[in-house]
């Protein structure tokens, strides 16, 4: 069976209006689920159309393409632990960069071998070749990173962001030489500058800017997917390349917004590192006049609470203290205490990483409330508890205008009656900078792993408590 | 009207309705948002199917569209997969 243009450009629109309807899907947990299947039946009309066309005439590597394609596939996302999902994400969005690549390439061999080449689709595969290649080494480091393969922290160099600024403008350039010569060398050199220049772009990057990163890529990979829409003519890739590249781009803001920071500022910033030596934490508590407290102290004040706000940061990630923060909730609430979780938006490595991490605790998602709603809750809140969170609850960032951070919106735990800090050390948070709160009267800090923290809480609530 | 400027006003005009969708994707589903739109700019696949397809192809090009096709499945079947996985994790409280 073969179909039509024309029937093939109409399934391409009912699978570009399905596409909008999965986003439109993901205004509420209720409807997102039905969104991703409506996704799913936009994919699979769009790869059943195009098969159908006429341009498709030789079957044999796409079967095996496809079908190796769906085992790893579905192998890596039924594997993939929760907390690892920045990485699979990164990884993901460095297969869309490379098959952008690749299918720029093969369709440049195509029309050389055919000899139907122009200069406007020379110039669009170009940008094509340029977007997918910085996207693919781009989210090769972010992967790295946050796989902790290569340290997380900035690496930076003299005359990077001039070095950086040459390589793009040869891109260009030879992008140009290309359209207008059709040397093939020019392509290779294009496309091997454009790989290095992803990789010098993201280095400088630390670990803890990651949800812009993250979200860049993703729209980089939208725009990868348009550019190669215009190459082939194809206007649902253009639809579906804009989409998911403002997409991204929306989501850069919105995390930019939260930290009061440009996206300039992240991109060319290397702000602070990671490392720092682990000086014996209660030891320099003490000389700071910071006060230290128990797990019993902190359960004296929970147990009899009204309400228990509790703010989860990338510590929790890391010690996988979800669980045990939902089995505290159940006790705690069992005690007639209201618990909910404040979220601010850059918390974790990538956009929502807590709001995912806590649902996949069971964590119902009505207890877990954004930044700008819950600020207001914290003044009537008895025990603020901070897991492994620390810029975003640094009261600096209101009143300190040379901080660092001045003007990034925080969680305004401060203001609650009494507040627990539960840290690993002293060190301070990833933008370097002192926390303030530590040093307010009615915190305390509680050391040690968080999710061994947690649990001793559980234990103490549920032999009774005091 | 040429068939790249008719191309430029359907870029532009899908350029909006992300603009508009995706400012009323709920901040809790961002992660979610994330994953679908990976599945979703898997669409790349369609690319990667024509070039692959093409009965004329030479070895090269052939091998560059299964390598293209190989990539994008893993992003649809993954992405798709893993959304699913983590909305169904999002509950109200039940009990």
């Amino acid at each position: 069976m073969e179909i039509s243009a024309n029937t093939q450009a109409v399934a391409y629109l009912i699978s570009a209006i399905l596409f909008i309807l999965a986003l439109k899907g993901l205004t509420h947990p209720a409807s997102a689920r039905r969104g991703n299947y409506l996704g799913i039946a936009g994919m699979a009309i769009a790869i059943i159309a195009t098969l159908l066309g006429s341009e498709v005439q030789s079957y044999g590597f796409i079967i095996a393409g496809v079908a190796a394609g769906a085992v790893i596939g579905t192998v890596l996302a039924s594997r993939v632990q929760m907390t690892a999902m920045p990485q699979l994400v990164a990884a993901l969005h460095s297969f869309v960069g490379m098959a952008a690549v690749l299918v720029a390439i093969g369709t440049y061999l195509n029309h050389d071998a055919a000899g139907t080449l122009n200069p406007v689709m020379m110039g669009e595969l170009s940008v094509g070749i340029i977007i997918g290649a910085i996207t693919f080494s781009g989210s090769v480091v972010a992967f790295a990173k946050l796989q902790g393969l290569v340290s997380g922290a900035p690496v930076k160099f003299k005359g990077q962001h001039m070095l950086n600024a040459a390589m793009a403008v040869a891109t260009i350039l030879l992008g140009i030489h290309f359209g207008m010569t059709e040397s093939m060398t020019s392509l290779v050199l294009m496309t091997l500058i454009a790989f290095v220049l992803g990789f010098t772009l993201i280095i400088p990057i630390g670990g803890a800017d990651m949800p812009v990163i993250i979200s860049m890529l993703n729209s980089y990979s939208g725009w990868a997917a348009a550019a190669t829409g215009f190459t082939l003519g194809n206007l649902l890739l253009i639809i579906v390349g804009a989409l998911v590249g403002f997409s991204g781009a929306i989501l850069s803001f919105i995390m930019c917004r939260a930290m009061n920071r440009s996206i300039i500022n992240v991109v060319f910033g290397g702000f602070g590192s990671e490392s720092g030596g682990e000086v014996s934490a209660a030891g320099e508590a003490a000389q700071k006049g910071v006060k230290s407290a128990s797990v019993d102290d902190a359960i004296y004040w929970m147990e009899d609470a009204n309400k228990v706000i509790i703010v989860p940061g990338y510590g929790m990630a890391v010690a996988q203290a979800q669980h045990a923060l939902k089995e505290m909730m159940e006790l705690l609430e069992k005690r007639d205490v209201s618990v909910k979780f404040a979220i601010h938006p850059v918390a974790g490595r990538m956009p929502g990483h807590m709001n995912v991490l806590l649902a996949e605790a069971d964590i119902p998602y009505d207890h877990v409330v954004e930044m700008d709603e819950i600020n207001s809750e914290f003044p009537t809140a008895d025990v603020t508890l901070v897991v492994g969170a620390n810029d975003v609850v640094n009261p600096a960032a209101k009143s300190d205008s040379s901080s660092p951070i001045y003007g990034m919106p925080i969680l305004e735990a401060a203001k609650s009656r009494q507040i627990y800090f539960l840290k690993r050390s002293m060190n301070p948070g990833y933008s370097g900078v002192d926390n303030l709160l530590f040093y307010q009267d009615n915190t305390s800090l509680i050391f040690g792993d968080a999710k061994d923290t947690i649990e001793g809480m559980v234990t103490a609530l549920k032999g009774g408590g005091h | 009207m040429p068939d790249t400027l008719v191309a430029l006003y359907i870029f532009v005009l899908s350029c909006f309705i992300g603009y508009w969708v995706i400012w009323g994707v709920t901040p809790s589903l961002h992660t979610p948002l994330v994953a679908l739109t990976n599945a979703i700019s898997g669409i790349i696949i369609v690319g990667a199917l024509l070039v692959t397809g093409l009965d004329s192809v030479g070895t090269v090009a052939e091998l560059f569209g299964f390598i293209a096709v190989l990539l994008a499945s893993i992003n649809v079947f993954g992405g798709f997969l893993v959304t699913n996985r983590m909305l169904a994790m999002f509950k109200k409280k039940d009990k």
